[in-house]
């Protein structure tokens, strides 16, 4: 693959990878929200791909079919089962409304680039001056989790922030060693596990996943 | 015995005995084997702590498990504080009837509990040490919502969103360390080792260095009860049951500092003492701040328990700022001066809620004469939490303050005891009037504790005033372990 073509599937690929997080502060449908984060998972695994790819690092590859079928396939079908489980098709009201958010969106995206520009500087190559986004998303996402009422979207955002850091450390240094690599795997699998669990305890006790409802606890 | 042996065992023995409790279940006669797992602790660290003052850390599988003085001090304290709290578990679970199944459930998260909490303490892998850390949010969150009331899903739910998110911050800062190092030429396989960074922190890239420090000190210190992302440690705390509550404010919290004082370490090698001091003393203010002032308004004694070790991990916070040797010796002597004394406190807090149906402190009276064995335990701990003499914290709280005006910070230690005073205020009025008075039935027969339910909090509190008498067997690894943190 020449470098040309590499740089410019590399920015298609993180392109895709911020969209699909503002889409998710977008779209109110829960279902709509699975699909776009599904999505995501694709793009991060492209750009994962495309860096193996590109440093003749298989075992880079390794990782990306890893990436796939975790954040593609295992997490969106985690949040579908609690979706169908739960029979909410849509977010409430958000606390910020959807035009507000998108341009907040905007205003992460640029706060992300003054962040990253003493990392980009450090070792300027097509994959670091794309470092920016990884850190976009991880601010939308904390965004997201923030605004969002449902037990789910909440979900959606603390998954958003871990993709975010995941690209990070693709785009940065191609990726954490793999033992590492599989420990965070494992880690956001369970955490997702976990908190599926707790919304369908938060269905029987609170009849509603409505995070308005959590008020119990306070001083 | 082999190095390798002694830094496995202690996260391999919870985990076996987790498997037990999953096989068996939980019964009159399996609830006692508990206590295996803190004994295989505390026998390795005392192996460990016996030679590695002297002849230095022991590896094991090529550098991936370490321990140095600073481990063996913390494995310590998880190995005391886990006797503490597998000792009170048989008790505290008969009294509440627990069914079988979330009996067993219980056996089985608090023993992978302790073998994450062994893990973080022995890994050298900064990489490693963030999954244990995340790994210790994920087991105990069915122990916070272990009463599937309201509350207890709601605490639950905090918890878990807000140490997630907090510690992926934390891994951003690991990723950020670990590009810095990469590009200082640091190979892959050795770009996550503490020590090898820690020794070529001078060819780490600066700005990268900082922005990968500020999210690890923001991050863990989540996980530490530190300011910002604090919310989780007061629902955590007063929802759990009372022996899980004494091991995450115990030792989770000096666990995750731990981490802290890692990544302190490299950042004060690379970009001068400076930099973590400021953030450090900002957050250990803030901390000590909202600590006393949510005392002061408290209601719930479990909650005051938890906003106590808000204001304990402050203080600790403040020495790390100061981070001289002296600063970094009294830290680690309030770690576990801090642990003992608030596990102690929280068991017989889970006793006495048993006894009193309430955790409201006004509903509370007279628990001295109710039930003196309880009362007098109860009481001891929170004398030991105001860092009265003879326990160690008040030799720790003496050593923090020393340490602040001899590295010229006269006046942030100054509003710390400001600060410290209030909490004190605000605690011993509040244990004064649940332990003294009449009861609320007068002249009914005091209740009487059992030795299983007195005994490991009466060791607990002598363990704690020892400490505070003499260090001496433990002096040398305590040295040892402050020259690592400090400078």
């Amino acid at each position: 693959m020449s470098e040309g073509l590499f740089t410019q599937l590399l920015d298609l690929a993180c392109g895709i990878f911020l969209l699909a997080a503002v889409l998710v502060l977008w779209r109110r449908e829960l279902a709509a929200m699975v699909r776009v984060f599904a999505a995501q998972g694709l793009a991060l695994a492209a750009i994962a791909a495309l860096l193996a790819r590109h440093e003749h690092r298989w075992d880079l590859l390794g990782v990306a079919v890893l990436v796939a079928v975790l954040r593609a396939g295992l997490l969106p079908r985690l949040m579908r089962r609690a979706l169908v489980a739960g029979g909410e098709s849509a977010e409430t009201e958000p606390l910020v409304n959807v035009a507000a958010s998108l341009l907040a969106a905007a205003a992460l995206t640029l706060l992300a680039y003054a962040v990253a520009r003493p990392l980009t500087e450090l070792a300027p190559s097509p994959a670091t001056r794309a470092l920016p986004v990884g850190l976009a998303v991880v601010l939308i996402g904390f965004f997201a989790l923030v605004t969002r009422r449902r037990a789910l979207s909440q979900v959606t955002g603390f998954l958003l922030v871990d993709n975010g850091i995941t690209a990070v450390a693709f785009l940065a240094a191609s990726g954490v060693p793999l033992i590492v690599e599989l420990g965070v795997s494992f880690d956001v699998l369970f955490a997702a596990l976990v908190l599926q669990v707790l919304t369908a305890r938060m269905r029987a006790a609170f009849g509603g996943t409505d995070l308005d409802d959590l008020r119990e606890l306070h001083d | 015995m082999p190095d390798a042996l002694l830094l496995t065992a202690p996260a391999a023995a919870p985990l076996a005995v987790a498997a037990g409790y999953a096989a068996l279940g939980w019964r009159r006669t399996t609830a006692w084997a508990g206590l295996l797992s803190p004994a295989a602790i505390l026998a390795c660290a005392t192996a460990l702590a016996a030679r590695v003052p002297t002849r230095g850390p022991a590896t094991a599988y090529d550098g991936l498990l370490r321990a140095d003085a600073l481990t063996v001090w913390i494995l310590l304290g998880i190995g005391a504080v886990g006797a503490l709290a597998c000792a009170a578990s048989p008790a505290y679970l008969a009294a509440e009837r627990t069914d079988p199944v979330s009996a067993r459930r219980y056996g089985v998260l608090v023993h992978l509990f302790l073998a994450a909490m062994a893990l973080a303490t022995l890994t050298v892998n900064l990489g490693v040490l963030w999954v244990a850390i995340e790994a210790t949010t994920i087991v105990t969150a069915f122990l916070v919502g272990h009463h599937r009331t309201r509350a207890g899903v709601e605490a639950a739910w905090k918890y878990v969103v807000i140490c997630s998110v907090g510690i992926a911050l934390a891994f951003l800062g690991t990723v950020l360390v670990y590009y810095a190092a990469r590009h200082a030429g640091i190979p892959e396989s050795r770009a996550l080792d503490w020590p090898t960074l820690a020794a070529h922190a001078d060819r780490l890239d600066h700005p990268t260095l900082r922005l990968g420090t500020a999210l690890a000190v923001l991050g863990f210190g989540a996980k530490a009860g530190l300011v910002p992302l604090h919310a989780w440690l007061p629902d955590a705390h007063s929802q759990a049951p009372a022996p899980v509550s004494a091991l995450m404010s115990g030792v989770l919290l000096a666990v995750a500092f731990t981490a802290v004082l890692r990544h302190k370490v490299i950042a004060d090698a690379a970009l001068g003492t400076g930099f973590a001091r400021v953030l450090l003393v900002a957050v250990a203010l803030v901390t000590l701040a909202l600590a006393a002032a949510l005392l002061l308004a408290q209601r719930d004694y479990k909650r005051m328990l938890a906003y106590s070790s808000m204001e304990h991990m402050g203080l600790i916070a403040l020495a790390a700022a100061i981070g001289t040797r002296l600063a970094t010796a009294a830290l680690l002597l309030h770690m576990a001066g801090h642990g003992l004394a608030k596990g102690v406190a929280f068991c017989s807090s889970g006793h006495l809620l048993h006894l009193a149906g309430t955790t409201r402190i006004g509903r509370v009276r007279g628990l001295l004469g109710r039930a003196p064995a309880l009362g007098a335990a109860f009481g001891l701990a929170l004398l030991a939490l105001l860092a009265l003499p003879p326990f160690s914290l008040f030799a720790s709280e003496l050593g923090i303050a020393r340490a602040g005006f001899n590295a010229g910070l006269g006046w942030v230690v100054a509003v710390a005891l400001v600060l410290v005073l209030i909490a004190f205020a605000a605690i011993a009025g509040r244990g004064a009037r649940m332990l003294l008075g009449a009861g609320p039935v007068p002249d009914a027969a005091p209740a009487r504790s059992g030795v299983s339910v007195w005994l490991p909090l009466a060791a607990g509190l002598a363990v704690c005033a020892a400490l505070g008498i003499t260090v001496a067997p433990l002096g040398d690894l305590l040295d040892a372990a402050a020259a690592i943190g400090g400078h």
